[in-house]
């Protein structure tokens, strides 16, 4: 034996101490630092993500106002592409080459390893050209999502439009959208957006060191389905809808026509309109600018945030309210000398005609400036109580015809109109000392009096109930079941009973069917229709031409409201539009003479277009014109505007001369 | 002869034949999972490193057949010779060799790539045991230890020509046979673990702060030796022995080491982060292995190996699919049975008659040994990254082979062992 024999005890001692120092790195590697196991998972896994389609939404006869077109959006992988034809494809995608560079710089920054968009929402056109090329592209792939698509491109300010989510609404959403998600911007498509966006999925899928597809991540175990998003069945009539886009062509104003019994819109027009496909697709940015810039603001969601003194519509809330106040009944008559005298004669308001002894039902019907001045002087001065208090009698009887607030239409930007309070007239008087007479224009639904168009649509739909109405809205089902929202389905009292609605509406009907009434000229043959033709002041330029109106008288199928910016007399413009739009949904036909539709069809009340002298002078007039455009009274800026008097408060000396 | 020849079989180590089958079968399994492609499951061919494995084991078991038979013998006497022959290879091959990853190591036979080092170090330790087992029955002196260093060195410088720095390094495993022969002592082979230690500690601490720390705890030895003249002394040179190294180290590392060699280095110490580029091996390797947890994932369930994540999953990174797909139970186990295994081999080697079959056996150990913790060591990251097979389990012939004809020739001398060599 060797004399070193001993030393085989240290050599294994050293091979035994390199092992146990393996084992222990082992144990640490594999048992206690978890971290690797995910590190792992993120090696292979890619999420891919499967885009929900958004809801559908019908009509209330089941067609199609908005669908869902697939796109393809065109993905690339830096680090794969290699060697591609540019010029091909470039042309292939219609893109130019200093846009290849610069799209591949931003997906390079993105990550050289991983997927982005390279070019969004190639249509199926481009894509099926593109697809045909696809294999001599390494590094590109396409993924299918979807976009609106609106088939008759109608109802863009009721449908409104979608957009791609930015990072306030990501952070907004605490995660729930991602960068690349669609989110509604306007319209039904934000009120409803919880509901009709749907449920993102997602695939897991495994994935190699060369970032290429392998299978399915734990057979799918972590993978979640895209559920579509609820549809919705609109309450607008499509054939309605149309044809009120047409007649209001190249005006500005708004059609709103409810179904008196459920609230329902059956006519949501706001003109000028804009075609609700600009709002998709590769262009919708430069669209969206487009129309953003435009001077008629087609943006502008008019039935809902446009406010114009109501003028007549408001005689009937007046005949209404007086009459449960008791402060008339239906027998009333008052004298009309062409006029209203009041403050002891310094102040007089005008009336269109000598309308002598008038009755209630008569003053509905010709529609007597003189006839409401005395009722409101009752309302306010005849009452016992002081000014401010009886105002605030009147005001709280007339607010709940809808005016002054917001009715809760399921639409975003609804404004409440305007309807001031006491303290208003106590400051602008300069104590509580005022009577009737320092804003008797009210009486007649002017000075700061502000209703939108779907407001004095729902005052009609009121009368129409005799005494109720139901919150108008445009979803009147969700989903596969066609649930209507809670809210919607619930009656709202108007606060006058049911008994004083006759006598109204039989001066409404008079207005339209007999030849005195102001509406003579726009009855319907075979239907009786009950409105009244009204004028809303503009003190920037030619009036609102109004109409309002419900029929058939019987059971009430439909009430309307028509506003026709600067377009002058009521009956004139207002009217024929309406009794075209009643005709047609009550009867499905137009019997008004060819020539009457076509003076209708070219008639042109769009504000001239400016011409540009240099871009201060434009600055200028921009600012002006939306001002006499939209002659809305906004609230808060409004009133302080108010205050001074000079502005836009019509002195009550002019009102002979502007009045009807 | 008769004698000998009817009880053959008895004669033969067969635990450690078992522990090299199971080593060459989990190889093969390992390299199938490696390689496997989900998409043709029950695919077998030739062409993949499974197939062409498979073949290699099935040579490999030949040639441990044929070895039994030949007369031990003939490995001893003709060990120059194998020397002579792979060192003209080894010259040959750096100038037909085929260039593979910047190692000029492989020479290409059509069907077969043979990497010459792989059987210099067997080639090494035969003859190497021959020449020391000449001198055996002297007691150990400094020119045999210079003579048995120069045919290390040799085949060392060759292959550093290449430059393939990981056989290079196998070769200096075989300090544990001058050793175990009483050519380096205790406190050698003590300062030889200094040697490293200080290396690590100069790479990691900036030279004058590490001299400034060694001052100190020299200077507290000496402190306590005050008395004594002679230690004094002793650790004065010490000391400035030491100085000269932390300084050589710095030098060697900045001029003598490739910079992807400084890299590794680099990030084994940590001083270093770049998992997505030069870091991206080891990290991966770390990912694979540390995902597979206690029980792994499961046999064709590895999705770092299987999907390539990991690089050179068949060859130098075998251990990774090991780790991943057995887990912390199923590395213990492969780790057990090569400690086996090694343990056996000096058992084998101390109960040798003749000290040319213990020398081999020592030196068969130590190659297997220095395989076995740099490959793993590597993996798991506690060694730089160095290209070494594992042996009997990572892909490629020339390996399997080497090692198998290193093991068997041992196993050889083992069954003849009553007789005289």
């Amino acid at each position: 034996m060797n004399s070193f024999f001993a030393r085989k005890y240290v050599v294994s001692g050293i091979f035994i101490a390199i092992t146990l120092t393996l084992v222990a790195r082992l144990f640490y590697l594999q048992i206690i630092d978890d971290s690797y196991i995910h590190s792992a998972n993120s090696n292979v896994m890619r999420k891919v993500i499967v885009y929900p389609a958004r809801g559908v939404i019908l009509d209330r006869k089941g067609k199609v106002l908005v669908q869902n077109e697939p796109v393809y959006d065109l993905m690339v992988t830096p680090r794969e592409v290699k060697e591609i034809d540019t010029a091909l494809f470039c042309k292939l995608i219609d893109i130019d080459k200093e846009g290849f560079i610069k799209r591949m710089e931003k997906a390079r920054v993105h990550s050289p390893y991983r997927a982005s968009i390279f070019e969004k929402q190639l249509s199926v056109r481009t894509w099926a050209q593109y697809q045909e090329y696809q294999y001599q592209f390494r590094g590109f792939y396409v993924q299918k999502r979807t976009i609106r698509s609106y088939p008759d491109s109608i109802a863009a300010q009721f449908l409104g439009y979608v957009s791609e989510v930015n990072d306030k609404d990501i952070e907004r959403s605490n995660g729930f959208y991602r960068s690349g998600d669609y989110i509604g911007r306007s319209g039904v498509e934000r009120s409803y957006e919880d509901l009709i966006r749907g449920k993102r999925g997602v695939n897991n899928l495994m994935v190699d060191a060369l970032n290429r597809p392998k299978g399915v991540f734990m057979e799918g175990k972590y993978d979640t389905l895209a559920v579509a998003g609820e549809g919705l069945v609109s309450s607008l009539d499509k054939d309605l809808q149309i044809l009120g886009e047409n007649l209001m062509k190249n005006k500005l104003g708004s059609i709103v026509a409810i179904e008196p019994a459920t609230g329902e819109i059956l006519a949501y027009v706001s003109s000028p309109s804009y075609n609700p496909n600009m709002m998709v697709g590769r262009q919708s940015g430069n669209n969206y600018m487009k129309l953003l810039k435009d001077d008629t603001k087609p943006l502008f969601n008019r039935p809902i945030q446009a406010s114009y003194p109501p003028g007549s519509v408001f005689k009937v809330v007046s005949a209404l309210t007086a009459q449960q106040a008791g402060v008339i009944d239906r027998n009333t008559v008052f004298f009309c000398p062409h006029g209203y005298s009041y403050g002891g004669g310094r102040g007089w308001m005008g009336c269109t005609h000598y309308h002598g002894s008038t009755t209630l039902q008569r003053s509905v019907a010709v529609s007597c400036n003189t006839y409401y001045g005395f009722t409101y002087a009752k309302m306010i001065d005849g009452r016992g109580l002081s000014g401010p208090k009886a105002y605030d009698l009147w005001r709280n009887a007339v607010t709940q015809f809808g005016i002054g607030h917001k009715l809760g239409i399921d639409l975003p930007g609804e404004k409440p109109g305007l309807l001031p309070t006491s303290d208003f007239y106590t400051k602008r008087y300069g104590n509580d000392k005022w009577r009737s007479s320092f804003n008797i224009s009210l009486s007649i639904g002017q000075g700061e009096m502000g209703i939108t168009p779907l407001q004095m649509a729902n005052i009609m739909a009121i009368v129409a109930n005799k005494g109720f109405y139901y919150r108008p809205h445009l979803i009147k089902g969700i989903g596969a079941q066609k649930i209507a929202k809670k809210e919607f389905t619930e009656k709202v009292s108007a606060g006058v009973d049911e008994r004083y609605y006759p006598v109204v509406i039989q001066g409404m009907s008079d207005a339209v069917n007999t030849p005195e009434g102001t509406a003579w000229a726009n009855r319907i043959p075979g239907i009786e229709m009950c409105g009244k033709t009204g004028t809303a002041q503009n003190p920037h330029g030619e009036n609102h031409a109004v109409f309002f109106a419900f029929a058939p008288r019987e059971n009430p199928k439909i009430a309307i409201a028509v506003f026709v910016e600067n377009a002058g007399y009521g009956g004139t413009w207002a009217g024929p539009i309406a009794s075209m739009m009643v005709e047609k949904y009550l009867k499905d036909t137009i019997t008004a003479p060819k020539y009457i539709q076509d003076r209708i069809y070219k008639a042109n009340f769009l504000p001239a277009p400016k011409k540009v002298v240099d871009p201060k002078a434009k600055e200028v007039k921009k600012t002006d014109s939306v001002k006499s455009k939209t002659d809305t009274l906004k609230s808060k800026r409004q009133l302080a505007a108010l205050t001074k008097p000079k502005e836009t408060i019509v002195h009550h000396s002019e009102i002979k001369r502007r009045y009807e | 002869m008769n004698n000998q020849k009817t009880s053959f079989f008895g004669k033969i180590d067969w635990l450690t034949i078992t522990l090299w089958l199971a080593l060459c079968l989990i190889g093969l399994f390992n390299i199938r999972a490696a390689v496997f492609n989900p998409e043709l499951p029950n695919f077998f061919t030739l062409g993949t490193n499974y197939g062409k494995q498979s073949l290699y084991l099935v040579s490999a078991i030949i040639l441990g057949v044929s070895i039994l038979i030949i007369d031990a013998k003939f490995f001893s006497s003709a060990s120059p010779i194998f020397y002579g022959i792979t060192a003209v290879l080894l010259v040959i091959v750096l100038v037909v060799g085929r260039n593979v990853g910047g190692n000029q190591a492989w020479i290409d036979l059509g069907f077969f790539r043979l990497q010459p080092s792989e059987f210099a170090k067997l080639s090494t330790c035969l003859l190497l045991a021959n020449f020391l087992s000449s001198q055996s029955n002297k007691a150990p002196t400094m020119q045999t230890l210079a003579m048995g260093a120069g045919i290390v060195l040799f085949p060392v410088f060759l292959v550093m020509l290449q430059p393939d720095t990981g056989s290079a390094l196998a070769f200096f495993s075989l300090i544990f046979v001058f050793y175990r022969e009483g050519y380096v002592n205790n406190e050698l082979l003590i300062f030889g673990g200094l040697c490293i230690l200080l290396f690590v500690l100069a790479l990691l601490v900036k030279p004058w702060i590490l001299i400034l720390i060694l001052a100190l705890l020299i200077g507290l030895v000496m402190w306590n030796y005050r008395k004594r003249r002679k230690y004094i002394i002793n650790l004065s040179i010490l000391f400035a022995a030491c100085a000269v190294f932390v300084l050589c180290v710095d030098l060697v590392y900045e001029h003598v080491l490739q910079p992807h060699q400084r890299d590794r280095i680099d990030i084994i110490l940590g001083k270093m982060e770049d998992p997505k580029g030069k870091g991206y091996n080891l990290n991966q390797s770390k990912i694979a292995i540390g995902s597979g947890q206690l029980l792994g994932k499961g046999y064709l369930q590895g999705t770092q190996t299987k999907y390539n994540f990991v690089p050179e999953q068949s060859t130098d990174f075998i251990f990774c699919t090991v780790g991943e797909e057995w887990g912390f139970v199923g590395s213990v186990t492969l780790l057990l049975i090569y400690l086996t295994l090694l343990l056996r081999i000096i058992h084998i080697a101390e109960r040798q008659r003749s000290a040319f079959a213990r020398i081999y056996a020592y030196g068969v150990a130590s190659i297997l040994f220095f395989h076995l913790f740099i490959n793993i060591g590597m993996t798991i990251g506690i060694v730089p990254v160095i290209g070494i097979p594992l042996p009997f389990i990572s892909y490629g012939g020339s390996s399997l082979w080497s090692f198998t004809i290193l093991l068997f020739i041992m196993l050889k001398f083992d069954s003849n062992r009553k007789g005289v060599v």
